[in-house]
């Protein structure tokens, strides 16, 4: 007979959770409301039946106990641009260590665009506030949304305003220094509200230089109105030790489009959990992305999006580069509901395993309650192509830059995704650094 | 140039997967010679190991390039020596620019030979120069290489890459097949044009058309992995009337 220990490590967010101290009174009732939530769920594991957790181990959870990082150590704009995409032109809002840094961020308003530390202004404009946070990212049954909303610190809400259009994209930077101790808990929140008809390009990163574990657990929360359109990057550059549990929720009624794609490398555990709501009609949403394991890691992509109303699109496409002993999972899915008549939607994951030892699984799935729809999914896992690697090398190109070759080749499909320039150049400049590391067991 | 002596080969992970069966070829500097075959005869599998396929092993005799055994030389550093293979079907690869890819072999060339390598500046100067000498569409060097190329701009840009790379010996493996006339003459013309006192060609070709174009210094009829008649421009000819019938009967393979 196997008995499950309860977990020992939850008093330790307990602690944290009673060191709140939210001036609203509103926010402390959704943040105990979150935190009872937690509590009740505990860390998810893969016991038979929770399909959504088959994949990724998290016992690590249960015996490893995580602080909340109350302070940030010194860092000045100079290193920042050493570790980080940046663009001084962009909106950008800097969190580091968890704590927001007013010094380190700019430009955070403009005409028709607003950002802000997310609790000041819940505190101080609860019609603003209070109807949207939680709205999207729905703290029941999942731990991990629960978990943030309890213990988020300050947070980031960006607000778009109806019609508008920034020219500059808006970034939200979380960094966690070297400086800091080990085993500290990142909670970071962005809500975003963009208004009807708007456009919006919003950079979301996440840099861990540290050389320690840290457990972060972000949440992205986007409520779109009408005909909103926003442009989504994510980059999450994790060091190897890190657990990064990330969730993406969005609302989307008529016409409003969320486009969205990720870089992902680094964390002993990863995961980026997103899903779209397409509430409304001739609603929109491509999910594209790139994941890159090596060594022990572990990236697990949850990608799911609703189809609710007819005439919607969605896109899944996701890359992945597998090195080591490391494992990825797509887990993607697509429920087309009853009179989500004419929606539109593709799945894909295609893989390069570059060792022996690397392991992905791959699940694309569609599951349709409606006639009249177009749906199609594919995924693949191959190693470097021979006949590819031959073709460079017979013109002269040398084996091992043959093969860094085709693996930026193989790469660059998403990278050339991300805008502006100055942001793909900085993911380009990564990938240099990142591939002819890759460990190919000796097979490259 | 090249001295082939009784060369054996075999398809690596295939029983029974012999297909040269005693080749001999020798390839004075300057000269063109043509391989003529039918399907089968081991054509593809010759231009392969000349150019260090892995998936093909030589399980007796030798090759050698300006005196040299190369049968334990690497593709690529074949390739700095000077054989260049253009492939029947040239493999599309996504994400990299025919631009970067020649950059880098020009590069790995030099870098070989001890030359200075090219600045980009002045690489660009030559590689926008060849794009223009075999009339490749210019936009067709912003995708990624050979992807969504027809049949015949891929092989415009084998000779694209050839012209760069200025090999000493350059083997065509049947880059005449699926041509039109005009893609034909390109062709004919980026070889033309490279003919020189210390550069050799193997042209492997089914048919004659090609050799209208380019003419060769001597034809071989390849058949069951041995060459097994050598003669001048008339022996092409022979076999675009005649077939390869009366070659395949005189020549029963030893072990068959």
């Amino acid at each position: 007979m196997t008995t499950i220990a309860p977990a020992t490590t939850i008093a330790s967010y307990a602690r944290d959770f009673s060191k709140n101290e939210d001036g609203a009174e509103w926010l402390t009732a959704l943040r105990n409301k979150a935190w009872a939530e937690f509590e009740s769920l505990g860390f998810p594991t893969k016991r038979r039946g929770n399909e959504l957790w088959k994949y990724t181990d998290l016992r690590v959870l249960d015996t490893k106990a995580f602080s909340r990082a109350e302070a940030a150590s010194a860092l000045s704009s100079d290193d920042l641009r050493k570790i980080a995409p940046w663009n001084d032109d962009w909106h950008t809002a800097v969190t580091v260590d968890g704590q927001f840094s007013s010094e380190l961020s700019r430009n955070l308003s403009g005409d028709d665009i607003a950002i802000s530390n997310l609790i000041e202004t819940a505190e101080r404009d609860k019609a603003a506030v209070e109807p949207a946070l939680g709205s999207v990212a729905d703290i029941a049954g999942n731990a991990f949304v629960a978990l943030n909303t309890a213990l988020f610190k300050s947070g980031v809400l960006v607000k778009v305003d109806r019609d508008a259009e920034p020219a500059q994209p808006i970034h939200i930077l979380h960094i966690v220094t070297a400086a800091g101790a080990d085993n500290r808990a990142f909670y970071p929140r962005i809500l975003l509200l963009a208004g009807e008809n708007s456009k919006t390009s919003i950079i979301e990163s996440y840099v861990n230089v540290s050389e320690g574990s840290q457990f972060t657990v972000p949440v992205f929360e986007a409520s779109l109105s009408d005909g909103a359109a926003v442009r989504h990057f994510r980059v999450q550059l994790e060091n190897e030790q890190a657990i990064h549990l990330a969730t993406t929720r969005t609302e989307q009624p008529d016409s409003a489009v969320f486009n969205s794609t990720t870089f992902a490398t680094g964390p002993a555990i990863g995961r980026n959990d997103v899903h779209t709501n397409l509430s409304g009609e001739h609603s929109e949403t491509n999910l594209h992305g790139l994941y890159i394991t090596d060594g022990s890691s572990h990236q697990d992509n949850e990608i799911s999006t609703t189809h609710q109303k007819p005439h919607g699109t969605s896109h899944q496409f996701y890359k992945g580069i597998l090195a080591g002993k490391s494992r990825a999972v797509f887990s993607g899915k697509v429920l087309v509901q009853a009179g989500a008549m004419k929606t539109l939607a593709l799945q894909k994951d295609l893989n390069l395993l570059l060792s022996h030892g690397a392991e992905i699984d791959t699940k694309p799935s569609l599951e349709i309650y409606a006639d009249d729809v177009k749906c199609a999914h594919g995924a693949t896992a191959g190693h470097v192509d021979p006949t590819m690697l031959f073709y460079l090398m017979s013109r002269g190109v040398r084996r091992e830059d043959a093969a860094i070759m085709l693996v930026s080749g193989f790469a660059s499909e998403i990278i050339e995704e991300f805008e502006p320039e100055s942001l793909r150049e900085f993911l380009y400049s990564r990938l240099e650094r990142i591939i002819p590391e890759l460990d190919s067991e000796g097979i490259l | 140039m090249l001295e082939v002596t009784n060369l054996h080969a075999r398809v690596v992970d295939v029983e029974d997967g012999e297909i040269l069966k005693g080749l001999n070829l020798t390839i004075k500097p300057g000269e063109i010679h043509a391989i003529m075959g039918p399907n089968g005869s081991g054509k593809s599998t010759f231009a392969n190991v000349l150019a260090g396929r892995i998936d093909y092993e030589v399980t007796d005799g030798d090759i050698k390039f300006e005196g040299e055994s190369i049968l334990e030389t690497p593709a690529d550093e074949r390739a700095h020596k000077g054989i260049f293979l253009a492939f029947q079907y040239p493999a599309e690869i996504p994400g990299v620019r025919p631009w970067q890819f020649m950059k880098a072999a020009l590069d790995a060339k030099h870098e070989s030979s001890g030359e200075k390598k090219l600045s980009v500046r002045e690489f660009s100067k030559l590689f926008d120069s060849k794009v223009a000498e075999v009339k490749i569409n210019p936009d067709l060097m912003k995708r990624s290489l050979n992807e969504g190329f027809s049949g015949g701009e891929k092989k415009r840009n084998e000779m694209l890459q050839l012209a760069i790379l200025e090999p000493k010996l350059a083997v065509l493996d049947e880059t005449d097949s699926g041509l039109d006339v005009d893609a034909m003459r390109i062709v004919a013309d980026a070889v033309n044009g490279l003919r020189s006192p210390d550069r050799s060609f193997i042209l492997v070709t089914h048919y004659n058309r090609l050799l209208n174009h380019i003419k060769p210094d001597v034809v071989h009829v390849l058949a069951n992995g041995q060459l097994v008649e050598t003669g001048g421009p008339e022996l092409a000819v022979e076999v675009e009337r005649e077939g390869y019938k009366r070659f395949l009967e005189e020549h029963v393979p030893a072990n068959a």
